[in-house]
């Protein structure tokens, strides 16, 4: 009973189980073929989906309002910036990578300004934003097709006895995530900001570098996401990043992060990318429809966000 | 006393509870036809949450309402709209994007269909006109835009209007709190009017005079019970005061003057609408007091003093960290998903780190001393913060900005609504604390609470008025800096 | 911390100058429009004709009807982020089922109001915030158009061609649509009674309550009304384009919050203009490509330039508050 209540009370287990679920009903249709590389590529995915969903979840975190829109387009702009460094050459990795993650950073810092300077929500910052990014990312991206460095791409899709190496460097990463949010100044300021911005300021939380920072940090690891992605899709392109705007806020939600602010939750959001990817394997597997595919992603969405309710609210 | 059936509205053993808090305590209460009845008390005292009973926006946990004799099983706004009960509420209810005829239409169900925005504007036109003869109100203005005193104007009026409902109760709470002396004696004569024409009502206020001369009885309320009831001519500003204030187990505990020599200076702040040379100053070791009515920019120096901490500002010095204690838990003060030891935890951050991660154990042992210092009642400090009583909640914020490095304490009227005996205890310890070198500027609506300070500034309208020593303080003096009626 | 000065009403209230700024700021749509029209009359004198805004404001139809939509939901304090591809959907079923069945069609898009229905019911009953919940629903909206039509094609009634073909004298059609949808949702929304319940209800829901509207009932009226648009949109976006293609309105979403506050909206606080909404339409639609066109700016900076108008009326706006003070 008391163990039962406890899972009860952890609604980002429930993404967990709903990923396991999944993984079963699929290897159950295949008829066990394939259940360890189901799990490897699902690694290989979900690692994507988890890196930008913790910068979403941080963000959503702040409290009511804030939503970080332009992941997609700082995705797209990072993996050109990050595939024009490197140049193909293997000795320019890491400055790539870099460059991917001031791209980002900046990106990130210059939504806040819009936030901070023009007083608007995030929402409408961070769209007018990416607009403007996106545009960037064609002109700069036009007629590039540069491919990774070949060591950078084999770093990317690296697996060690089936597991992803970016799968299991994201799991030190969210480790440190979560120590972060629990544990650091950094991450209580953000709880609190989230919980009740006015009491924050009171109790003396110095709000507007904590926010900065947040958005700061979201755009990092946009820019950061973009260059893996172009490493692992071997070439970065302009629509790289349009599915992870839906991704990362549905990690966030169904991971079982508060979107009314202020309750977060790290190993949620790992569950709840492991859901997703599993998903869309399952839906591939049973060979439905791309049509059917989006209509039951949404739909999963909107009964995940109406079963956990009763909060307010991103706006 | 009134016949029953001559009830406009009758409460019998009212009863209210927020969580622990009980804001109702078994009050009975009757508005009688054509009868202004005059309700005072303290902030926290349950004026408000009676009102929103009578007025339908609230529903009792215990006890009675009828309505003209009739017992009404489901009351609710709508129900009371129908019977002819309104109310004008403390914190303004209108729709600031719309404009005053449109928020006119919002409490008309009938004004609709063709013509309808021409009806509504004649409407509030014609009460705003009978009102406050010199309003200059248009129907067409943006409420958003108005002055704070016009918006209460238009609320007041639109109170006042009539079309298909009947009109028998108004509720007037803290009606004149924008309002300069002209038009609050304007709303004030209208009410007598509206009275002698066979209408009732209820008047909240602060300004004890307005209350004596226009109401035919007063209720006077305390710690959510009715204390007192009687024709206004029974009463004067005196045995109102003594009424509200609780004389009874209130001994001055005789404090002798302490430390003639002068700490080092910590505060030194000007309120922004101050306009002779008078500033607060505040000394190391020092209790000082701000008071006066409830919003007459206390809390605005309080803010100005915290900004200032991390921000120079003009106007306002600060010598030592500051710390907050607020006085609206809710919106101010409380995290709603920590623990209590995380509640208090917060402004200590930097102390309770270990390397770059914060420490568990110092955070326990921070929130552990002072569970015994300050005596929050709880078996386990990593509870919820709401699974404690008000009181100790109250605790909690104290223990946060005690437990922290601050060496000014601004406390913003924490007391409201916080039960006698956790106040004797925060008491004791606030002196305790001044003697070891903290400065306290305690803001408080509770006169009571003065006798604590070492000395006190009276605020009205945004500045200080007086400034007054321990041995001079009391209660008239207070009263008269801050009751003035004279505007 | 705006201090009151309880006690005292200035007898020279600032409601003067608040009014001043109001009108300024109500007018910066109309201004901004006009701005882009004289640059385009500069760069291009030929495209100030007839013909011109027939060519120029194209698809200013589709884009300010899904900007009304989108204006709909933003005036109870909410967000519609599945209005691009509702208007997608909209446009595939157009160009399939109403053509070739016309009752089917009309009850699947009489139906998917009813959704923008439920949807404000559920936003209301469960608290729920509105950007997670349309998000999800703009992916089952392209989903379904996926599933209605999987690769573009289609075609729309002949009735609806005629209807868009439509040319009258003097005034350009898109012009005279424009004044027709702005002048029909400001009579609805500005000045009917209940019109003024809706606004209110993004104003002051509380106080609403209190004066005992239901404001289950208002939420669900503004998300009837935002899918009433939106199907208008993808109709008439079809009836331009003549055939559908599942993605063919994801660009509305971003357009549509763009168009409405442009034109004079605000976020919170039921502070909305239809008029300015569509103002804000034909700017962007005049904006996003023709202007461009003619200063010669590649087209990859189309988007970019409607970013760009956001943030610099934004700017304005900010500045022109500041002065209110």
């Amino acid at each position: 009973m008391a163990s039962l209540r406890m899972v009860l009370e952890k609604p980002w287990l429930w993404s967990f189980v709903g990923a396991l679920v999944v993984w079963v009903a699929t290897v159950a249709f295949t008829g066990g073929y394939g259940a360890g590389g189901m799990v490897t590529a699902a690694l290989s995915l979900a690692v994507f989906t988890v890196i930008v969903g913790v910068g979403q979840m941080f963000v959503i975190t702040l409290g009511p309002g804030n939503v970080d829109l332009s992941l997609p387009a700082n995705i797209g702009l990072a993996s050109a910036v990050a595939m024009k460094v490197m140049g193909g050459s293997d000795s320019m990795i890491l400055v790539g990578l870099l460059a991917a993650l001031a791209c980002g950073a900046a990106i990130g810092a210059i939504n806040y300004l819009l936030i901070w300077a023009l007083r608007i929500p995030p929402i409408i910052a961070t769209l007018s934003a990416s607009f403007i990014i996106q545009s960037v990312d064609i002109s700069y991206g036009r007629g590039l097709q540069i491919k990774p460095p070949p060591g950078f791409a084999d770093f990317t899709n690296w697996q060690v006895l089936g597991i992803p190496v970016l799968a299991m460097l994201t799991v030190l990463f969210t480790i440190g995530a979560a120590l972060a949010l629990q544990r650091m100044i950094y991450g209580r300021s953000v709880l609190a900001i989230g919980q009740n911005i006015r009491a924050a300021w009171l109790a003396g939380v110095d709000v507007g570098r904590i926010r900065f920072l947040t958005y700061t940090l979201c755009g990092g690891l946009g820019g950061i996401d973009g260059a893996l992605l172009a490493g692992y899709f071997r070439g970065a392109n302009v629509d790289i990043g349009n599915e992870y705007l839906l991704a990362s806020i549905a990690v966030v939600v169904i991971g079982g992060t508060s979107v009314a602010g202020g309750k977060a939750n790290v190993p949620g959001v790992w569950g709840a990318g492991l859901f997703l990817v599993l998903l869309l394997t399952m839906l591939n597997t049973f060979g439905v429809s791309a049509g059917v595919r989006l209509v039951l992603t949404g739909l999963i969405i909107v009964g995940v966000i109406t079963a956990a309710g009763g909060e307010k609210a991103l706006r | 006393m009134l016949q029953a059936i001559a009830d406009i509205v009758r409460l019998d053993g009212a009863e209210k509870h927020f969580g622990a808090v009980r804001a109702l305590n078994g009050v009975d209460f009757h508005v009688g036809a054509g009868e202004c009845v005059g309700l005072v008390g303290h902030n926290g005292a349950g004026k408000s949450t009676l009102m929103h009973m009578v007025a339908g926006t609230l529903r009792p946990d215990g006890g009675r309402i009828a309505v003209r004799g009739n017992q009404e099983a489901s009351y609710s706004v709508a129900r009371a709209l129908e019977l002819g009960i309104r109310c004008v509420f403390q914190e303004l209810s209108l729709c600031p994007n719309l404009s005053v005829a449109e928020n006119t239409r919002i409490n008309h169900p009938s004004l609709s269909g063709l013509g309808w925005r021409r009806k509504a504007a004649a409407l509030i036109q014609a009460k705003l006109d009978e009102i406050f003869p010199d309003h200059g109100i248009a129907a067409d203005d943006i409420a958003g835009d108005l002055s704070i005193g016009r918006r209460q104007m238009v609320e007041v009026a639109r109170a006042f209007t009539l079309t298909r409902e009947p009109l028998h109760l108004v509720i007037l709470d803290e009606p004149t709190s924008s309002l300069d002396a002209h038009t609050a004696g304007q709303l004030l004569a209208f009410v007598r009017r509206f009275v002698e024409a066979g209408g009732s009502c209820i008047l909240i206020s602060h300004v004890l005079g307005e209350v004596l001369q226009n109401a035919d009885r007063i209720v006077v309320m305390r710690d959510g019970k009715v204390v007192a009831a009687d024709a206004a001519s029974a009463f004067d500003r005196d045995k109102l005061v003594a009424a509200m204030g609780g004389a009874e187990g209130h001994q001055r505990t005789a404090k002798e003057t302490r430390k003639a020599e002068a700490g080092a200076l910590r505060v030194r702040a000007r309120p922004a609408r101050q306009q002779d040379g008078k500033e607060l100053v505040a000394r190391a070791g020092e209790i000082i007091g701000l008071a006066g009515l409830a919003g007459h920019g206390q809390t605005d120096l309080l803010l100005a003093i915290f900004s200032a901490a991390s921000r120079a500002r003009a106007g306002v010095e600060v010598a030592a960290p500051v710390a907050l204690v607020a006085g609206d838990r809710q919106s101010d003060g409380i995290f709603a998903q920590w623990s209590i030891a995380q509640n208090i935890g917060i402004r200590s951050l930097q102390r309770l780190r270990n390397g770059l991660l914060i420490s568990p154990q110092r955070e326990a042992e921070l929130a552990e001393l002072w569970k015994k210092k300050i005596g929050i009642r709880t078996p386990d400090m990593n509870n919820n913060i709401y699974s404690l009583s008000g009181g100790n909640q109250q605790k909690a914020l104290f223990a946060r900005a005690l437990g922290s490095d601050a060496e000014i304490v601004l406390m913003d009227d924490p007391m409201r609504g916080v039960d006698v005996g956790t106040k004797l205890e925060v008491y004791d310890l606030v002196r305790e604390e001044a003697a070891k070198g903290r400065t306290f500027l305690w803001y408080t609506t509770e006169t009571e609470e003065l006798d604590n300070c070492d000395h006190v500034y009276v605020f009205k309208n945004g500045r200080i008025v007086a400034n007054l020593r321990r041995d001079e303080l009391t209660e008239e003096k207070i009263i008269q800096s801050s009751f003035g009626d004279a505007a | 911390m705006t201090a009151i000065a309880p006690g005292t009403v200035p007898k020279s209230s600032p409601r003067g100058n608040a009014a001043r700024a109001r009108m300024l700021r109500s007018l910066l749509p109309a201004l901004s429009l006009a701005l882009v029209l004289m640059a385009i009359a500069w760069l291009n004198p030929r495209a100030i004709s007839y013909f011109g805004f027939n060519l120029m404001l194209n698809l200013a139809i589709p884009i300010a009807l899904a900007t009304i939509a989108q204006m709909f939901v933003i005036a109870g304090n909410e967000l519609d982020l599945s209005i691009g591809t509702f208007v997608g959907f909209v446009g595939c079923v157009t160009a399939t089922w109403l053509r070739d069945a016309p009752l089917v069609g009309i009850v699947v898009l009489l139906g998917s109001i009813g959704v923008y229905a439920l949807l404000g019911a559920l936003i209301h009953l469960r608290n729920l915030p509105s950007i997670v919940v349309t998000l999800g629903m703009s992916f089952v909206w392209q989903g379904l158009a996926i599933l209605i039509l999987p690769k573009p094609g289609g075609k729309a009634p002949d009735w609806l061609l005629a209807i868009l073909a439509f040319k009258p004298p003097y005034v350009p059609f898109p012009i005279l649509a424009a004044l027709l949808i702005a002048a029909a949702v400001h009579f609805g929304l500005m000045r009917t009674s209940y019109g003024v319940i809706l606004r209110g209800s993004g104003g002051n829901a509380a106080a609403l309550r209190r004066a005992g509207w239901s404001l289950l009932k208002t939420k669900i009226v503004l998300f009837a009304l935002a899918g009433l648009f939106g199907v208008l949109s993808g109709m008439a976006l079809i009836g331009i384009t003549t055939s559908a293609d599942a993605n063919i309105g994801n660009g509305y979403t971003l357009l549509s919050v763009a168009g409405v506050i442009l034109g004079g909206g605000e976020f919170v606080g039921g502070r909305v203009s239809p008029i300015g909404a569509v103002i804000g339409a034909l700017t962007l639609a005049l904006a996003a490509s023709p202007l461009l066109t003619f200063m010669h700016i590649p087209p990859d900076w189309q988007v970019a330039a409607n970013g760009a108008i956001l943030i610099i009326v934004l700017a304005a706006r900010v500045i022109i508050s500041r002065r209110e003070r």
